[in-house]
């Protein structure tokens, strides 16, 4: 009853992951971290993804490209944190509802 | 192969299950915590699948430097103890219902990528001429990292480098009413702005000025 584990299966499980960071992105209303938290979700959705074509097509430079992914989620990581801080350090607060100083 | 399966269930259901905590959960920091159980499952998988040195890399710089980032800046804004509650005002919650339409279509989007992935005829031919089993994982990502992908190696580093220089750049922040030394100051410093003497006469004293 138990079918062989595919490439299927570690597709499906990196878009339920990547659905989930989206409706995390879409739901949060308490702080701009958890944001951030939901985009680095996206992030390692894409790595399941090229992780496994790599695997299974036998080819080397999708796990090259997911280096790289991981070089810039960390680099976006940092700096969006840093933003996140001094935002705090001037108005007080992180909360997503009362951003809005650009009125969007 | 039947182990496979198993660990694959079990590791793949802890991802989605901490995935969810980590948008649902209501502390912040909590949420950090899950989103660190799901790097360490989703590193788990690689390691399984054959990918090794990505799942140890994902530990280190996911579970070791940028999980740990996002704690200290959790604890640091002190955001963990302030009112949690959902939704404020009614007008954001009318965004909901279209985030969670969008999500949905999204999903069955992706599912049905895969399903034609699956169906397809073969187009891939996978060549096995840069990838023998007795070389290991490591090994063969060295061989193509250093030679076809060297420059996209080093503008790599170089983006860690700017967002290095951009963090410390954002956050630095210049304080008034800290004393520092000044080496240039102490060393050009000459005996006549230093030294002064005075005819002092008796009973009257020196008046020091500043």
């Amino acid at each position: 009853m138990i079918t062989e584990i595919g490439l299927g299966h570690y597709l499906t499980l990196g878009a339920v992951i990547f659905t989930i960071g989206i409706i995390g992105i879409f739901l949060n209303r308490k702080n701009i971290i958890v944001i951030l938290m939901s985009i680095e979700l996206i992030l390692l959705a894409v790595n399941i993804n090229l992780v496994s074509f790599s695997i299974y097509l036998d080819d080397i430079s999708g796990q090259v490209f997911t280096l790289f992914i991981l070089t810039v989620a960390a680099a976006e990581a940092a700096i969006g944190l840093a933003i996140i801080v001094v935002y705090y350090r001037n108005s007080g607060t992180i909360r997503v509802e009362e951003i809005d100083k650009l009125k969007g | 192969m039947i182990a496979h399966t198993i660990f694959f269930y079990i590791f793949s259901i802890i991802a989605v299950i901490s995935a969810i905590m980590v948008t649902v959960s209501k502390n912040t920091v909590h949420s950090v915590f899950f989103l660190i159980l799901d790097f360490i499952s989703i590193s788990c998988l690689f390691i399984m699948i054959g990918a090794e040195f990505l799942g140890m890399i994902m530990l280190i710089v996911y579970v070791g430097a940028v999980a740990v980032l996002f704690l200290f800046v959790v604890m640091m804004l002190n955001v963990a103890q302030q009112k949690n509650q959902w939704f404020i005002s009614e007008e954001s919650s009318r965004h909901i219902p279209i985030g969670l339409i969008i999500s949905t279509i999204i999903f069955f989007e992706l599912i049905i990528v895969i399903g034609g992935w699956k169906y397809k005829p073969d187009l891939f031919i996978s060549n096995n001429s840069n990838f023998t089993n007795e070389v290991s994982n490591t090994h063969s990502l060295g061989q193509v990292l250093y030679t076809d992908y060297i420059h996209v190696f080093q503008i790599s580093g170089m983006i860690l480098l700017i967002a290095m220089i951009g963090a410390i750049v954002l956050t630095f922040r210049q304080r008034d009413g800290v004393k520092k030394q000044s080496y240039i100051k102490q060393i050009s410093r000459e005996r006549s702005e230093g030294v002064e003497v005075l005819e002092v006469e008796s009973n009257q004293g020196v008046k020091i000025d500043n």
